[in-house]
């Protein structure tokens, strides 16, 4: 008995110990700087003079002077970019998951030449976030973009639609180039869960003449939805945090902006390292608990499927 | 670093010269401004025994001037020598080397305006370089086509531009637009509404006092002419357009007007330029009252408190901004003097047509409210032009957005983001 114990804690032991050096490189890559951006949201700090700055509580967040409410909780803005995120992520993540996983479908079938589709289907993955979305950025402009000229070509528009100025469509459009982008990699994620179900609940169900809509979502959904999970969390995050894109395609542009594109103009533009922090550390939470909220769910959600 | 001292201590001993330094300049990379540049600064390297090293920044202003932030916080010595925006001065003050002593004897030769914009609390903390306006490009040919004379106000533009617009649109160009101009919500589109703002007496946002200086009545008509533009003579995607989606607009033969900064006439002068010889410009349309704005852009060279060489640094700084050197870029590549003699000299004005425009367009510059709001600016500029954005997208009245932007200027002087003189 004692002896199990004893292994057990020498295995703990070095198992702590295997573990340090990541978590030391952890800790210096991300929790410093996060424990300093913390620090730095509760004080005045400007990037004119970073080192001369004032603990100030949490006024960055919610502060009330002359009658009047102040800090990041308090502004319109930063709640149109929380709108506007959570739109992004919902619009993005559930289009981007549904495209996937019929595309995956459609490429786990054998057909001659899958190999060479598998590899293109890749390539807007490839391309760094930037240039696809300066890329498309010149596709959607209004007087010389290809999209426009085809849109009108065909008759579907009478006149050139101002992709990224016009605020009712700048966040579809958004939308649209992040789909593109990130598609690929829902459909390789769903691919490999995939091509690891077991052939024999499929020989079984086709036996049992199974309609192959019930059989997607009795047999594949249940099985791949692991996986499945998995990457919508990925994509999710990434798209809570979405901040390239946006700032290339619109820059600050209050319709689109971003809780991350928030955060930088306060931080950069307007040198405000105090408040900028507060957005910052909101952002974290946000995702933070996004995260905790979302893997929450996703456990419970296969058993509801059956 | 460790790099740039061991440069220097080599050519200090081999003897070139006996203080020989390494100074590291960054300027702009539009168009010419790289290789003027080199050219400047390896004439002062021979003069001096000193050596230069060009610093690559980044394109847009936005983005450069996010990059000195972070170096001069930083208190990095990689960059000596400063090519800075009119508008940041008040911002990098802190960080910049006072140059008021070093420059006494020629600070008489800049425009006024230009050297009190670059002082802070009384500091001359970057020295002018060259100078930067709004202007008007029009289509000579089709003003004369329609028989229309240039716009003298704003209501006069608006209305020849709807007018040349349908005309040409009913003959066939159906792609044609009457005025094209800078409405990202970004620095152009404060700019450009400044122009609008200032030459109807509405104000100039914030007086040199640190007062709101902002006549709502006057605001919300011009605001409103400017919004009832959007879809009548100007394409929707104005909205989100820089500098050069105008001028793209505008160079391929696509719109009548353009509001546009002097960069663009060479350009669409160029051999390849569709519009080649048909473009002509002049100052922007005057208000009521006669008057014109332009909005004063430019660049200043500024000198960083954490240079390891700054007596060579503000020798260097000193020499590019000199009268003989400004005389030289403007005439090799277009680039406006900060020292009006110059547009009285005859070897310039034979450079280029623009230079005699020019002179008369400074007469009427509007600085942007940056010296007075100092580290605020940003939020200034943001705030304004985010209001117009909204009246031009149609989110709101020329009204509301009025009373948003009041109420966001009164928070921020409230807040103590810039301070006032006592009036």
């Amino acid at each position: 008995m004692s002896a199990a114990n004893t292994l057990h804690a020498r295995r703990a032991r070095a198992a702590w110990w295997l573990l340090a050096p990541m978590l030391a490189a952890l800790a210096l890559a991300a929790g410093w700087p996060l424990a300093r951006t913390v620090w730095l949201s509760l004080t005045d700090a400007s990037l004119a003079d970073p080192a001369g700055h004032a603990y100030i509580g949490f006024a960055n967040y919610l502060e009330r002077d002359a009658g009047q409410w102040y800090g990041v909780l308090a502004d319109p803005q930063w709640w149109r970019a929380v709108r506007n995120t959570l739109w992004f992520v919902l619009a993005s993540v559930g289009l981007e998951t549904v495209l996937g996983v019929a595309i995956a479908l459609a490429l786990n079938v054998p057909f001659r030449g899958r190999g060479l589709v598998r590899a293109a289907v890749l390539v807007p993955w490839a391309i760094p976030t930037v240039v696809s979305a300066k890329l498309w950025a010149w596709m959607l402009n209004d007087e010389f973009g290809v999209l426009n000229r085809a849109a009108l070509e065909l008759g579907l528009i009478s006149a050139p639609l101002a992709w990224t100025a016009d605020p009712r469509l700048a966040l579809f459009a958004v939308v649209a180039v992040d789909v593109w982008k990130t598609t690929p990699f829902m459909v390789l994620l769903v691919l490999a869960a995939l091509q690891l179900l077991p052939r024999d609940c499929y020989e079984a169900a086709r036996v049992d003449g199974v309609h192959p809509v019930k059989m997607f979502f009795r047999v594949t959904l249940p099985l791949i939805w692991p996986a499945l999970a998995v990457a919508i969390a990925f994509r999710a995050l990434d798209a809570l945090r979405v901040f390239d894109l946006i700032y290339v395609l619109t820059a600050n542009s209050t319709s689109t902006m971003s809780i991350s594109v928030y955060a930088r103009q306060q931080l950069i533009d307007f040198q405000d390292l105090g408040y900028g922090s507060a957005a910052s550390t909101l952002v974290f939470l946000t995702v933070g608990l996004a995260a905790i909220v979302y893997l929450r769910l996703a456990r419970l959600r296969p058993g509801a499927l059956q | 670093m460790r790099g740039l001292v061991c440069i220097a201590a080599v050519i200090a001993a081999t003897g070139s010269s006996v203080h020989a330094a390494t100074v590291a300049i960054s300027c702009g990379a539009v168009g010419r401004e790289l290789e003027l540049c080199r050219e400047g600064a390896d004439a002062w390297a021979r003069r001096t025994g000193h050596s230069v090293r060009l610093v690559s920044t980044p394109a847009s202003g936005t983005e450069r001037l996010a990059l000195y932030q972070q170096l001069l916080a930083a208190r990095a010595s990689d960059v000596d020598v400063l090519q800075i925006d009119v508008v940041w001065p008040g911002i990098l003050a802190n960080h910049l080397v006072d140059l008021g002593e070093a420059a006494a004897a020629v600070l008489g030769d800049h425009a006024e305006a230009l050297v009190r914009n670059n002082t802070v609390g009384g500091r001359l903390v970057a020295i002018p370089w060259f100078v930067d306006v709004g202007l008007l490009y029009y289509r000579r040919d089709l003003l004369a086509r329609h028989d229309a004379e240039v716009p003298r106000t704003w209501p006069e533009l608006t209305a020849t531009a709807g007018r040349i617009q349908r005309a040409e649109r009913a003959a066939g160009s159906s792609r044609l637009w009457g005025f094209v101009f800078q409405g990202r919500a970004y620095e152009g589109l404060t700019c450009n509404a400044l122009e609008w703002l200032a030459s109807h007496g509405a104000g100039t946002l914030i007086d040199s006092a640190g007062r709101i200086a902002l006549n709502a009545p006057a605001a919300e008509s011009i605001i409103a002419l400017a919004a009832s533009w959007i879809t009548t003579i100007s394409p929707r995607g104005v909205l989100n357009y820089s500098e050069e989606e105008a001028r793209g607009l505008f160079q391929s033969g696509q719109a009548v007007f353009m509001r546009n900064w002097p960069y663009a006439w060479a350009l669409l002068q160029d051999d390849t330029s569709p519009v080649r010889g048909r473009v002509g410009v002049t100052t922007l349309p005057a208000g009521p009252d006669g008057r014109p704005a332009a909005t004063l852009g430019g660049q200043q060279l500024a000198v960083s408190r954490y240079s390891r060489a700054p007596e060579a640094a503000i020798s260097l700084a000193l020499f590019l901004a000199s009268r003989a050197e400004q005389k030289r870029r403007a005439i090799a590549g277009g680039y406006h003097p900060t020292v009006p003699a110059l547009y009285r000299d005859r070897e310039v004005l034979a450079a280029s047509p623009l230079f005699g425009i020019l002179g008369e367009a400074l007469a009427y510059a509007v600085a942007r409210p940056s010296s007075v709001t100092g580290p605020a600016y940003n939020r200034v500029s943001h705030a304004f032009a985010n209001a117009v954005h909204a009246a031009l997208a149609g989110q709101s009245d020329a009204a509301s957005s009025v009373r948003t932007l009041e109420r966001q200027l009164r928070r921020l002087q409230r807040r103590g983001a810039w301070t006032q003189a006592r009036s």
